[in-house]
């Protein structure tokens, strides 16, 4: 199993400081673009040092706000590979599903761990090692995990066509 | 067996019975809205083998985020949706100049009591002031949508509140609605539904009751309803013969057929109940909507500018309130209106609150979003303090990082903007 750094943030973290509103209709598709920005308004050093592969770890309603969707994808252009919250506002779950980001709700595992730990993710038996112990977390409901599997709503749609 | 008004709404449209919160239905709505954001999705879209949009008249798109175009760069964003809508033959499309998409699409009769709307914009759930069912979605659903008709969603459970009383002269509905998110906080509806009802709602204006279910978005609620009574019946007819002069009669038919109300028996999974007589004016203080305290307590707080605008709170109303604030005096801070539509502009320029707001030295914007997400026209610089109309006070989100936002009712933002300091406006108006 990969071990993933982590960058920890608090409770409520908006879609505005996941990615600022004013760049919404001037930043292109463009990966290293979107990554540039990503949680410039939380915490300025993240887009400099995050790699490939780390997890952010958040409390309750990561992501409300806006219903912009740079909000996921600049982290998955970042290299983020999943983020593991006590708690996602509504959209951004379904903007993350539909975007194929990995979106973990474990409210248990949240005070374990801290920037800088690691954490390993057994999405086969939907559960979290750290050095606190493993935690389970729960699986999407069924209908929904055909999208996760197919990297994506697009995705899914060009098979299903 | 009985239901909420969310669970018969989604039912009916998936051709169910019964449907229980928790399931997974797809929905194929009447209504798909999305606004300056429509280049971006005509760009996912296009990964799609289906070319053409599957029901075109069912599209409603504004430009109303950053409009009129600020640069170059959104110029040709506007250029694309525009000829995006020429292709594809979109005849509910709503240039610059006519104001933000949740105002707009009630004004021209496009939703309406017993319609589904989904929508490329957290404040969706707007609609439901009229009896809808609007909910927020994600651009690469907005694609799908267009490609399909049809999107999955969860039956979400509803939260109940009720309303008795009535709030006192100069308290606001939006002072309730931020009352009631500093109570259940920022994600005390998230994933679910909220109805409201009783006595309190009655007695609301329409333009009172359309700021309820759009600051639902605020406590993360999926969609949220007001019953449409007569009051809304004689708002709807009264807006149709205006806007659509040709066929309101049909359209107001069809709205009648396809309201629907909650069983009186239904379900709910939390129910509350305010005494609106009890409620006073508050701020959302920066940088969460849910950290609430009462006008009373902020006096200290310097402004440097006021914005009355928004999908939450720039309708008529509410300009009449700050017109009334600063009637033939002078701002001490700038004060920047910004009605949400051009009708909106026209009405308050036929009854003088323009001549006032102007007189008093404050500035007006065209119609649209204009500062609220810090696109353009009035964003702040680091270290400037905003009393905001709107709906969201999030770090950043007018501006600079540094700049911080306070939310409250019109009145407020006019009595503030009129003393350089955040004001009740009774101490301006009986002084
Ligand atoms: S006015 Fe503000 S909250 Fe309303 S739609 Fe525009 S940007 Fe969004």
């Amino acid at each position: 199993m990969i071990t993933h750094r982590i960058w920890k943030y608090g409770d409520n973290i908006n879609t505005d400081v996941i990615f600022p509103g004013r760049c919404t209709y001037t930043v292109s598709h463009d990966p290293t673009e979107l990554a540039r920005h990503a949680l410039e308004d939380l915490d300025p050093a993240f887009a400099a040092s995050v790699q490939r592969g780390d997890v952010i770890v958040a409390g309750r309603n990561w992501g409300n706000g806006s219903s912009r969707e740079q909000a996921v994808t600049c982290l998955k252009a970042a290299g983020v590979h999943a983020v593991i919250a006590a708690s996602f506002a509504r959209i951004y779950y379904r903007n993350a599903i539909n975007s194929g980001l990995l979106v973990i709700e474990c409210p248990a595992v949240i005070a374990h761990l801290e920037t800088g730990d690691t954490v390993e993710i057994d999405m086969e038996n939907a559960l979290l090692y750290c050095t606190a112990g493993s935690f389970v977390f729960p699986h999407l409901p069924e209908s929904v995990r055909a999208i996760v599997q197919a990297g994506g709503l697009i995705n899914a749609l060009k098979m299903r066509d | 067996m009985s239901a909420t008004f969310t669970e018969k709404i989604l039912a009916r449209n998936a051709g169910r019975a019964s449907v229980q919160p928790g399931d997974v239905l797809d929905i194929t709505p009447d209504v798909v809205l999305s606004h300056d954001n429509t280049a971006a999705i005509a760009q996912t879209f296009a990964q799609l083998p289906h070319g053409r949009v599957r029901y075109p008249e069912r599209l409603a798109i504004t430009l109303d985020h950053a409009a009129p175009p600020p640069t170059p760069r959104h110029a040709q964003n506007h250029a694309q949706i525009r000829a995006f809508v020429r292709a594809q033959g979109i005849t509910n499309f709503f240039e610059v100049g006519r104001g933000i998409c949740h105002q707009v699409l009630c004004e021209e009769g496009i939703i309406g009591p017993g319609l589904i709307l989904l929508g490329a914009d957290s404040h969706t759930p707007h609609a439901g002031w009229l009896g809808a069912f609007g909910a927020g979605i994600g651009r690469t659903e907005v694609a799908a949508l267009w490609a399909t008709g049809q999107l999955w969603l969860r039956v979400p459970e509803t939260i109940r509140i009720t309303l008795t009383g009535q709030l006192v002269p100069g308290v606001m509905s939006k002072d309730f609605a931020l009352h009631l998110i500093g109570q259940l906080s920022a994600e005390g509806a998230n994933y679910r539904a909220v109805e409201f009802d009783g006595e309190g709602i009655t007695a609301m204006s329409p333009e009172a009751c359309m700021v309820l279910p759009n600051m639902m978005a605020e406590m993360g609620a999926k969609n949220a309803y007001i019953a449409p009574d007569e009051t809304t019946w004689a708002w709807l007819e009264q807006q149709l013969q205006r806007s659509r002069p040709h066929d309101y009669r049909e359209r107001l038919a069809h709205f009648r057929e396809m309201a629907l109300y909650p069983d009186p028996d239904a379900h709910y999974a939390a129910h509350h109940t305010t005494d609106l007589s009890t409620i006073e004016p508050v701020v959302a203080c920066p940088h969460t909507v849910d950290n609430i305290a009462p006008v009373s307590r902020l006096h200290q707080i310097r402004v440097d500018v006021g914005f009355i605008g928004t999908c939450t709170n720039g309708r008529l109303e509410d300009i009449a309130a700050a017109a009334q604030v600063v009637r033939g005096q002078r701002l001490a801070a700038r004060l920047l209106v910004i009605p949400a539509s051009s009708q909106i502009l026209q009405d308050a320029i036929a009854c003088g609150y323009i001549t006032t707001l102007l007189d008093a030295g404050a500035t007006i914007g065209t119609p649209g979003c204009g500062p609220c997400m810090g696109n353009h026209m009035g964003v702040l610089a680091p270290g400037e303090v905003c009393i905001s109309s709107a709906n969201r006070n999030f770090r950043g989100r007018m501006g600079e990082r540094d700049s911080a936002i306070y939310l409250a009712n019109p009145a407020v933002v006019a009595a503030s903007a009129l003393t350089g300091r955040i004001t009740h406006p009774a101490d301006i108006l009986n002084p």
